[in-house]
């Protein structure tokens, strides 16, 4: 009987077909590490980011009068409002962590190489998109740090020369940050999740179109070293899934403001700035590279932001910056030594960050400053370097397995 | 006419086009893709101008202040278009400062005289010229002027930079005296 229907349904949208190909009978490298759990993670966060974002968005109200208030009511009144509220917040915290970790370990084991170009392109595309995300979202609780930042952030756009200064009077929609400009993030809020989502579908698409990259980085043999995605890394990954949520639900149920900044229950105040600006953690090492360029006049302002966004857009050429014959940093040792001192750096520059600009260290003795402009300039030297270490063949990588 | 001629031909032809028919073909493709392209435009332009400010934001752009009440030294911050405005009645020793910056080598060189209509009346716009933030009352800076809290950008006491990241003096919004003690700041818009 079952199976008839299926037969019925294959005849017109083949499904069994679908599943076969992609899940079932789609060969994975056998030899994946716990590193590759973190793409489906990504997913299975942004679907609880729609998902309770979809049901705060049925008690939230884009109104700058009310917005803040509403946020309360939210927390205070609705059932379970809380719950949804600090799900949705601390899930953009772990979505974040989630593709960090997942954009380190495709750097790490060059999954960016031919012939995975476009698949990389499209998770940076991601990247952007998520960011931008973020940052919408943030505003719409409509606390100090809220209204603050996306002070700062638009500001950010009238840093472009000739039209930066309409422009930002045309997003903001007002002469300031202000009521239109919450209504139409929080519009913008609730569409970018589905364009991500497109996205993501693109990404996978590519995705088992090129197959997995693996921790050896050499193509396999799928006949003799390919397992099918379905049972093994559904298994795989649902685990992961599992450590996942003790780690969520810790901070959801027990720490739910250790992310959160307590500016932000202030609420918005357009004439006044909070002492301190901090963005959420997940932009920090951005926002010291923006700090971090401020000696060159009137130029400092256009170049930080230049420098910032050239931060996460130099992601875009780096498998062409990358000459080696080889694909894992696992036989190559120089480039793993740069890629830790990248993954340290990005850790310090987070730390700038989240202190204000002015602040020293050690008496005075050590301008954070000074640490934000070195870190800075490693965290471009590592691409170049990348690029010097195996255009020139200073690299020399060790012998590759024959199989995984 | 001639179209029409060869509309047969087409049905069934696989052979290569005539160059002056692809002519004709590349003609008609360009022309329709560029007024496709212009209507496109055309349609998208009330969606980003629904973007700008509205009517209503524009009406609200201009705020009247009496500063009789001012002390000297006193500073008050006034709403200007959802912005902060610094009025500040200057002491003579804040003024003198202000002057003697005049000959200071200056990131955005500027009088004070030019900055200010009465010399005892510093208006400023209260926005940070590097990201918008709002900056610290006067005495808070070096310099004897603001401070920014956020990235450390310090102004002088004519609102000029002096120090710090940001690229420009803090803005004098347009305003005019109404009377002897009335400011209004801002041009009607819209």
């Amino acid at each position: 009987m079952s199976k008839s229907i299926m037969e019925w349904v294959d005849a017109r949208l083949p499904i069994t077909e679908l599943v076969k190909s992609q899940t079932t009978e789609y060969p994975t490298p056998r030899n994946l590490n716990y590193w590759w759990n973190f793409g489906s993670l990504a997913l299975f966060i942004l679907i609880v980011m729609i998902l309770t974002g979809l049901f705060l968005a049925m008690h939230y109200k884009p109104d700058a009068n009310q917005a803040f208030d509403v946020v309360e009511h939210i927390m205070r009144d609705v059932n379970y409002g809380w719950l949804l509220r600090y799900l949705h917040a601390n899930g953009a915290t772990f979505f974040f962590m989630a593709i960090y970790i997942h954009i380190l370990r495709g750097m790490y084991y060059g999954s960016y190489r031919a012939p995975r170009e476009i698949l990389w392109w499209f998770g940076i595309i991601i990247f952007f998109l998520m960011m931008a995300t973020a940052f919408m979202g943030y505003v719409l609780p409509w606390g100090q740090m809220s209204y603050w930042g996306a002070a700062v952030i638009t500001n950010l756009m009238s840093a472009i020369p000739v039209v930066g200064g309409d422009l930002v009077v045309w997003i903001w929609g007002g002469f300031a940050v202000g009521d239109p400009t919450l209504n139409r993030f929080f519009a913008l809020h609730f569409l970018l999740p589905f364009v991500i989502f497109a996205v993501v579908f693109i990404h996978m698409w590519a995705l088992h179109a090129v197959h997995s990259n693996n921790p050896d980085g050499i193509d396999p043999d799928f006949k003799k070293d390919g397992i099918p995605f379905h049972p093994y890394y559904v298994i795989k990954d649902l685990y992961g899934v599992g450590v996942f949520l003790l780690v969520y639900c810790a901070f959801v149920f027990f720490q739910p403001n250790f992310f959160l900044e307590p500016d932000n229950y202030i609420p918005a105040n357009p004439m006044q700035t909070p002492a301190h600006i901090v963005p959420e953690w997940y932009f920090l090492p951005f926002y010291a590279i923006l700090r971090s360029i401020d000696f060159l006049g009137s130029y400092s302002k256009l170049a930080g932001v230049i420098a910032m966004v050239l931060a996460i857009a130099i992601l875009f050429v780096l498998p062409f910056l990358d000459r080696s014959p080889v694909r894992s940093f696992r036989y190559r040792p120089l480039s793993r030594q740069i890629f830790w001192i990248f993954v340290i750096d990005c850790f310090i520059l987070g730390w700038v960050g989240y202190n204000p600009a002015d602040a020293t260290r050690f008496n005075g003795a050590l301008p954070l400053i000074a640490v934000g402009r070195t870190c800075t300039a490693i965290y471009f030297g590592y691409f170049v370097l990348l690029w010097f270490i195996t255009a020139f063949d200073i690299e020399k990588p060790k012998p590759l397995p024959k199989s995984l | 006419m001639s179209a029409i001629a060869h509309a047969p031909h087409h049905a069934h032809a696989p052979e290569p086009a005539a160059p002056e028919e692809e002519n004709r073909r590349d003609f008609l493709i360009l022309a329709t893709s560029a007024v496709g392209a212009a209507g496109v435009a055309g349609a998208a332009w009330p969606f980003i101008r629904s973007w700008s400010p509205s009517a209503d934001v524009l009406s609200q752009a201009t705020t009247e202040i009496d500063v009789s009440t001012l002390a000297k030294g006193q500073m008050i911050t006034v709403p200007w278009q959802g912005k902060p405005v610094f009025i500040l009645r200057r002491t003579d020793e804040q003024i003198a400062a202000a002057k003697q910056g005049d000959s200071e080598k200056l990131p955005d060189p500027a009088k004070d005289s030019e900055r200010t209509q009465k010399p005892d009346i510093l208006v400023l716009l209260a926005l940070c010229t590097h990201l918008g933030c709002v900056p610290q009352p006067i005495g808070t800076g070096n310099f004897g002027g603001f401070l920014c809290p956020c990235h450390g950008s310090h102004y002088d006491t004519s609102g000029r930079i002096r120090q710090g990241p940001a690229p420009k003096n803090l803005e004098v919004p347009f305003y005019t005296f109404k009377s002897d003690n009335v400011l209004v700041i801002g041009k009607v818009a819209g």
